[in-house]
């Protein structure tokens, strides 16, 4: 770049030195170019060929000195400059032109009538071509008598057009400079200063401003992003901080000093403070230790230890004897109880006395001021009219006074009060002991008023009325529910022959229900001689359906072609085949089901078998249903016992463990096939026999019977339901199928009959066609497992409940990449109900904490340095730790 | 120790007779290097002891570890100038700690996402406190049960109540007691949930609330109609009663606050404390949700099973639980129009369900007069028990006591679930047949309704001796009655989020999120979730060739695997060391001979 310009600048001197004339006429022709005439550019043309020859030759010899060295530099020139030479240029003709405009005025009038007659001459002439500038050539019509060589301004236009100029051998600044050595007009100076621009070494062209703004705001961004790139690390730091305290960088609160230390550090400093400080010091106050004066030190420095510790004992026993003193004073205080006041009063007045007795003895002079103080006393009782019973409160007393005993005492006691107060010391002493009597005797006459009101609730039935919880009434009870008991006892003797009709009546239901269970069976297994008929009419019915079929097949054949319907048969077969073999899957599967629920029904009739004959034998042992009163028999509660024998047992002997349940069914012994689903062993799985103390005995109540007649009725039904249940295991495993088949993905059929083809009664879609338009479920994509797959008596349903997905979170928030680590983040509650109040601190610990009233500054360059210096350090300090 | 601190006590006071009094803070470097010496001796002398004693180089070693802790514990000395023998928290019993543990920790991603390992370090740390912190309350929770525990050759079941009521303080014999009520039919028994409040409700209309401890009778009515059931609402203020058409609801005094038409022929009840829902099962065969904090029916849904008379709830994640006559049992939600289970248990009729409070076993008891226990969370059966006369209801105490009602004799069972049962844990007749049972929450009380009225068992060992007196506070006062009403009807949990898997909630929902990502991938071109596939960096000098290219590949192929393999193999090693170690003892041991040996052949 920087050289294409030198050279540029070099081709301009040189015109402007030298052919600054040519030059100008070169331009002029340029402004008038296009309005040039085809036989002249033919003239250019040649001549220009002509001249171009001459000028190569010429050329290649004056060149020779350095020809390879410029031929070097143009190539590269030739790179660089292509962009930007055509507007440099342009500038520097523009402002050369317009100085030398003025100088050569005449000449150019002269050249322009010339050219206004070329212009007019050539109007008609067509243009065919209009050529590029490089073409033209400085010989064409006028040549300039400063013209050094045409070849020369050729070569350099051609340089300043499209920097062909190596190649055109223009004129070099060497070759101009050459002779100025010789002439001694120019001073040395220049002839440096060009020796200099010879050597290249030239200043370069100030570059544009979009350029010079470009890289300026390229180094710009270069500093502030290093300068920012600095803070990178501490906006991490505190991106990723756990919790912001703003204002940022305040050193930790500081840890709770003591006292002492706290005012070990302060100093006075205002003059008041000073003055504070001599006063303490001139007195030896302590200053910075509050516990001990000098005194005190200078006291404890005289003790030994064991003087110090005796002091110190005496101290702690003094304290806490002033502690025990306060706490019991304050206790009492509390107290409400105006009697204990009272009372308290009183003693404390006959201490006194008792003192003052002493005193007389002793210290004669003591008690006369004492007495006088008593005097006082009773002196200021009677000027004043307290305990005359003639206040507010005493009014108002007065008048409730006729109805309210209550106030009447309390009036009493005012001026009792009064009286005791105001008489003389020495009879009053007598008195009071006589009133302290009195008291005491009033104090026994009172009787808790509990003791009367006790005697009203007792006789009510409730217990809890009677106002007190003994065990005994608990215990009576419990012997009359004995009692019930026996005489419920006693009732069943009585009630032997109606237990007797209704247990004939239940037997003959249960008979009833034993022989339709054995018929079902036999239907089931097709072992009766008697369902054999109709198990042949079914047959039956299944061959009539078969020809049915097969008709339906001859219709078919009519219309299509006897090959294919082979084919359809054979597909048909097979599918009739699949279907028969699953049918049979399904009955062998009942079978085994209704094999179970036979055996079942078996042990259940091996059960009744005696059950019935214990009847027959012991008429009293009833059934309990039968004596439950006034229960609903719908609920489940009356269905107690179906099958009495336990109770039987039970009833027999109520204190001994009832016999042993009947076994476990035994396992069955024909299997078929083993299926996943082995319901049967679930549900008969061995049974822990639990042997009760006690057995339950039913209470013959008070019944009547027409209830007793309602629950024969509802009897029927009640074993009705029981024993409807029987074939509960099938159906459950039926439903189950049923609900396992509709979650499976099922094969839409979507053909349809007679579109493409003939339709109508016995006409069956071709198998293409079925083929084609039958749509599978994607086998790929099999159901998951089912929940309940390995669970024979359990259905799980599969449906999804939308209701929870809406407050389920559907999508990874930022920084998770698994549902593991988004769940495992939020597996720990946050409540207070679940965690201690530390925890729920810690984990809803604010992002952001800015401290109420203190000023958030912005980060300071200082402190950036500092944390730098300190990972400096801490680097520093691994450093020397690691080696 | 304290000799220790004698001495230091005797050398600060020599000290201050000849020094001017110094601040400890003054004197404690110089304390400390004096302790320091002290301990120092100290550690010597033990040292040397030991040495004498062993001269093991090991013991050294500990002794010199044990300096070092000596060190650091004056370091942090108190003021007093006495060291911490126990510096630092005090220690928790693993075993306690993993009490309380939830689930896994998290992995961390293995590199390039700080962000996310700082997140999951935090969630981390948050997780292990919380773990610590409540195994260190846990110690809060003082209080054990009892158990009754019958001489040699003595059945606990033959123990009559008498006996019990006898032998117990003043305050439990209280706690036994009957009432006596004929008149009005064999009564359903229900305790609030703070255990303090009893309801009994006569099947002839009778009903009473009582404060039970303190038998004060708090109101009486007789509705003039046949009465299915009867149950408390959040509090002892209200009661929900199933009468012969409607549902009512009475408050505390026996005033009738509401009678709910849209609840017709209930014949049981369930409330679901943390939900506020009362769910009915009717004789229509519907069970019917009420929100009882808004008075507004949740769900209504046809079972299509016919006449619902055994009901149950599963405290741990409020699902409720129906008997059938087909021996079926089924769960459901409010939120599922279908049962979300279907449970085949009984050959005859459920007559009873009961759930444990962990939601763990449930225990059935049927027409078969078989008594069943199923853990509920992988709906298998456990156990298999044939009573002689069938159970016609159950009840589980809050400790995992089964108290079964044949007739007129209540038993209860211990440890039905875990190991097998022959006998009783009590047993006890009551006058009438027995229609409803109750276990008292915080009590050892079993409460049971019959035909002669109610009687109120003792059963030591069957209530939950710890209470949240912020749950459910059996001495509240009202004012925190009140308070705590308040709060729960904050915390109340709305019924959508009633599901079998009470933790479903803190998943993430695939199904959406699956469909959400596919979207995403097709709108992006690109899966963002999509592991990065690693494409090694190209290197100059012919060091990129495709083998070279291909051989790094390999080396950084099936990292995740890598680590997996690594670990068990690990674990394989560590497994082989301790064997091969325990075989070294052995043939040592065998080699030793010991004094007995001779008496061997």
């Amino acid at each position: 770049m920087a050289k294409a310009t030198t050279k540029k600048r070099e081709n301009n001197n040189n015109k402007k030195s030298k052919k600054s004339l040519k030059k100008k006429k070169q331009e002029e022709e340029e402004e008038v170019q296009h309005v040039r005439h085809d036989d002249e550019e033919e003239e250019e043309g040649l001549n220009g060929g002509e001249e171009e020859e001459e000028e190569k030759h010429e050329k290649k010899e004056k060149r020779s000195k350095k020809s390879l060295k410029k031929k070097k530099q143009q190539k590269k020139e030739e790179v660089h400059v292509q962009y930007d030479d055509d507007d440099d240029v342009d500038e520097d003709e523009g402002l050369n032109g317009g100085e030398e405009e003025k100088e050569e005025e005449e000449d150019d009038d002269e050249r322009r009538r010339n050219k206004l007659l070329e212009a007019i001459a050539g109007l008609g002439a067509q243009k065919k071509r209009k050529r590029p500038l490089v073409e033209r050539s400085e010989a064409a019509v006028l040549m300039s008598e400063f013209t050094v060589g045409g070849g020369g301004g050729a070569g350099g236009e051609e340089e300043e057009g499209g920097g062909g100029g190596a190649e055109g051998g223009g004129v070099q600044l060497s070759d101009l400079i050459g002779s100025l050595e010789q002439t001694p007009a120019v001073s040395s100076r220049t002839k440096k200063q060009l020796k200099n621009l010879q050597r290249g070494k030239a200043l370069e062209t100030p570059l544009s401003r979009q350029e010079a703004q470009r890289i300026q705001r390229g180094v710009a961004f270069h500093k502030a992003s290093q300068e920012v790139t600095r803070w990178s690390c501490i906006i991490q730091e505190n991106q990723r901080a756990e919790q912001l305290v703003f204002p940022l960088n305040q050193d930790a609160p500081p840890a709770p000093k003591t006292i002492e230390r706290r005012v070990r550090g302060w100093k006075a400093r205002t003059p008041l403070e000073q003055e504070v400080f001599a006063l303490l010091t001139a007195n030896k106050q302590p200053i910075h230790d509050p516990v001990l004066t000098s005194h005190e030190e200078a006291s404890l420095r005289a003790m030994s230890l064991e003087e110090a510790k005796i002091r110190r004992a005496e101290l702690q026993k003094a304290r806490a004897l002033q502690s025990y003193y306060e706490a019991r004073t304050r206790r009492e205080k509390k107290i409400k109880s105006k009697k204990y006041h009272r009372v308290q009063n009183k003693a404390k007045r006959k201490e006194v006395l008792k003192k003052f007795d002493d005193m007389v003895k002793e210290d004669p002079a003591g008690a006369l001021e004492e007495l006088k103080k008593i005097e006082e006393a009773r002196m200021k009782e009677r000027m004043t009219l307290k305990h005359q019973n003639s206040g507010k409160w005493a009014k108002s007393k007065a008048i409730m006074a006729k109805y309210d005993l209550g106030a009447r005492r309390a009036m009493q006691e005012q001026l009792e009060v009064n009286k005791e107060l105001t008489q003389k010391m020495v009879t009053s002493l007598s008195k009071e002991e006589e009133e302290e009597e009195e008291e005491e005797e009033k104090e026994e006459e009172e009787v808790p008023d509990f003791v009367n009101d006790a005697e009203g609730a007792a006789g009510s039935s409730n217990p809890w009325m009677r106002g007190r919880l003994t065990e005994e009434p608990v215990e009576k009870e419990e012997k009359e529910t004995e009692e019930v008991i026996v005489v419920g006892g006693g009732e069943k003797e009585e009630e032997e022959e109606e237990v007797l009709i209704v247990e004939t009546e239940e037997e003959a239901l249960l008979r009833e229900f034993d022989s339709r269970r054995k018929r079902r069976q036999a239907q089931e297994e097709g072992k009766d001689g008697e369902e054999e008929e109709q198990q042949e009419e079914e047959e039956r019915k299944d061959g009539e359906e078969e020809e049915k079929e097969e008709e339906e097949r001859k219709d078919g054949e009519e219309v299509q072609e006897k090959e294919e319907k082979q084919d359809e048969k054979e597909e048909e077969k097979e599918e009739q085949q699949d279907e028969e073999e699953e049918e049979k899957e399904e009955e062998e599967e009942e079978e085994e089901l209704s094999e179970f629920t036979s055996l079942y029904r078996d042990m259940t009739d091996r059960q009744e078998a005696p059950d019935t004959s214990s009847h027959l034998e012991e008429a009293p042992d009833t059934s309990p249903q039968l004596e439950e009163g006034l229960q609903r028999i719908r609920t489940l509660e009356d269905v107690d016992l179906l099958s009495p024998e336990a109770d039987v047992g039970a009833e027999k002997e109520p204190q001994q463990p009832p016999p042993p349940a009947p076994p476990a069914p035994p396992k069955l012994q024909n299997k078929k096939r083993k299926r996943g689903i082995e319901l049967k062993e679930v549900l008969t799985k061995g049974a822990k026999v639990i042997q009760v103390p006690l057995a339950p005995t039913m209470q013959a109540g008070e019944e009547e019977e027409d209830q007793q007649e309602e629950q024969q009725l509802d009897q029927r039904g009640l074993i009705m339901e029981a024993f409807a249940g029987d074939d509960v295991v099938s159906d459950f495993l039926k439903e189950k199928r049923a609900q396992e088949e509709a979650s499976r993905p099922k094969v839409v059929d979507l053909t349809l009959p007679g579109w493409g083809e003939w339709g109508g009664t016995g006409l069956k879609p071709s198998r293409q066609k079925r083929k084609k338009f039958r749509v599978k479920a994607a086998a790929a994509a099999a159901p998951p497992t089912r929940r309940d797959s390995g669970l024979p008596s359990v259905m799980v349903t599969e449906k999804r409940s939308s209701s929870l997905s809406l407050h389920q979170v559907s999508s990874l928030p930022q920084p998770f990449i698994t549902h593991a680590q988004f769940e495992g983040s939020i597996r720990v509650p946050l409540g207070r109900a679940w965690n201690t109040e530390k925890t729920v601190k810690k984990a809803t610990k604010p992002r952001v904490v800015t401290r109420p009233g203190a000023i958030i500054e912005p980060m300071r360059r200082e402190e950036l340095m500092k944390k730098r210096r300190k990972t400096m350090s801490g680097a520093v300090d691994w450093k020397r730790e690691h080696h | 120790m304290a000799s220790v601190g004698e001495a230091t006590l005797k050398d600060s006071h020599v000290g201050k007779k000849k020094k001017p009094p110094a601040r400890y803070w003054e004197e404690l470097k110089e304390k400390e290097e004096k302790d320091e010496n002290k301990v120092g001796e100290d550690e010597e002398k033990s040292e040397a002891a030991q040495q004498q004693e062993e001269g093991d180089e090991q013991e050294t070693q500990k002794g010199k570890k044990r300096k070092q802790e000596e060190e650091q514990r004056d370091g942090n000395k108190s003021i007093s100038g006495k060291s911490d023998p126990f510096p630092g928290p005090a220690p928790i019993p693993e075993g306690r700690v993993q009490k309380f543990k939830r689930k896994e920790k998290t992995k961390k991603p293995r590199r390039h996402h700080k962000k996310l390992k700082d997140v999951i370090t935090r969630s981390e740390e948050v997780a292990e406190m919380a773990q610590k912190e409540a195994a260190r309350f846990d110690l809060l929770l003082p209080e054990d049960a009892g158990f009754l525990e019958g001489d040699e050759d003595e059945d606990t079941c033959t123990i009559s109540q008498e006996d019990i009521a006898d032998a117990v303080d003043i305050t439990s014999g209280t706690k036994y007691f009957n009432l006596k009520l004929s008149q009005f039919g064999p009564y359903r028994v229900d305790y609030s949930k703070t255990g303090r409040h009893l309801l009994l409700g006569g099947r002839r209309g009778h009903i009473a609330c009582i404060d039970w401890q303190s038998k004060q009778l708090m109101c009486e009515i007789n509705v003039m109609e046949s009465v299915n059931d009867v149950k408390w609402l959040h509090s002892e203020t209200m009661y929900a009663v199933a009468q012969k058409k409607w549902l009512y609801i009475y408050d505390s005094n026996g005033i009738e606050l509401h009678c709910i038409r849209k609840f017709n022929d209930v014949l049981r009840m369930q409330f679901l404390p943390y939900h506020f829902l009362l769910a009915t099962a009717s004789s229509t065969s519907f069970l019917q949700y009420l929100d009882v904090s808004v008075g507004k029916e949740v769900a209504a849904i046809c079972t299509k099973t016919g006449r619902l008379d055994v009901m149950c709830q599963n405290p741990h994640n409020a699902i409720i639980h129906l008997g059938h006559s087909n021996g079926t049992v089924t769960l459901w939600s409010p939120n599922q129009k279908e049962a979300l289970v279907k449970m085949l248990c009984h050959q005859g009729g459920v007559r009873s369900v009961a759930v444990d409070k962990t939601g763990t076993y449930m225990v059935t008891s049927g027409m078969d007069k078989k008594l069943k226990v199923y853990d509920i969370r992988a709906f298998k059966p456990l156990k298999s028990y044939f009573l002689p006369a069938g159970a016609s209801s159950l009840s589980l105490s809050q400790r995992g006591l089964l108290s079964a009602a044949t007739g007129d004799i209540v038993q209860v069972y211990r440890d039905v679930w875990s190991s097998p049962v022959t006998k009783p844990y009590m047993a006890h007749r009551v006058p009438g047949t027995v229609w409803g049972l109750h276990f008292c929450p915080f009590e050892d009380v079993l409460g049971v309704g019959h035909g002669d009225g109610f009687t109120s068992m003792l059963v030591p060992g069957s209530g939950e001796p710890n209470f949240d007196g912020l749950d459910a506070n059996p001495y509240r006062s009202a004012k925190q009655r009140q308070e705590w009403e308040v709060k729960a009807l904050l915390d109340k949990i709305q019924p959508d989020l009633i599901s079998l898997d009470p933790t479903e909630l803190g998943h993430v929902d695939h199904a959406t999120f699956q469909q959400k990502h596919q979207d995403r991938v097709q709108a992006l071109g690109y899966d963002p979730l999509a592991k990065e596939r690693f494409v090694p960096r190209f290197k100059k000098k012919g060091r990129s060739s495709t083998g070279n290219v291909e051989r790094r590949k390999k080396q950084v192929a099936h990292e995740d695997q890598r680590d997996v393999i690594r670990k068990t193999v690990q674990e394989k090693a560590k497994m082989e060391k301790e064997r091969s170690e325990r075989e070294k003892k052995k043939a040592g041991l065998s080699s030793q001979r010991s004094a007995l040996d001779r008496f061997k052949k």
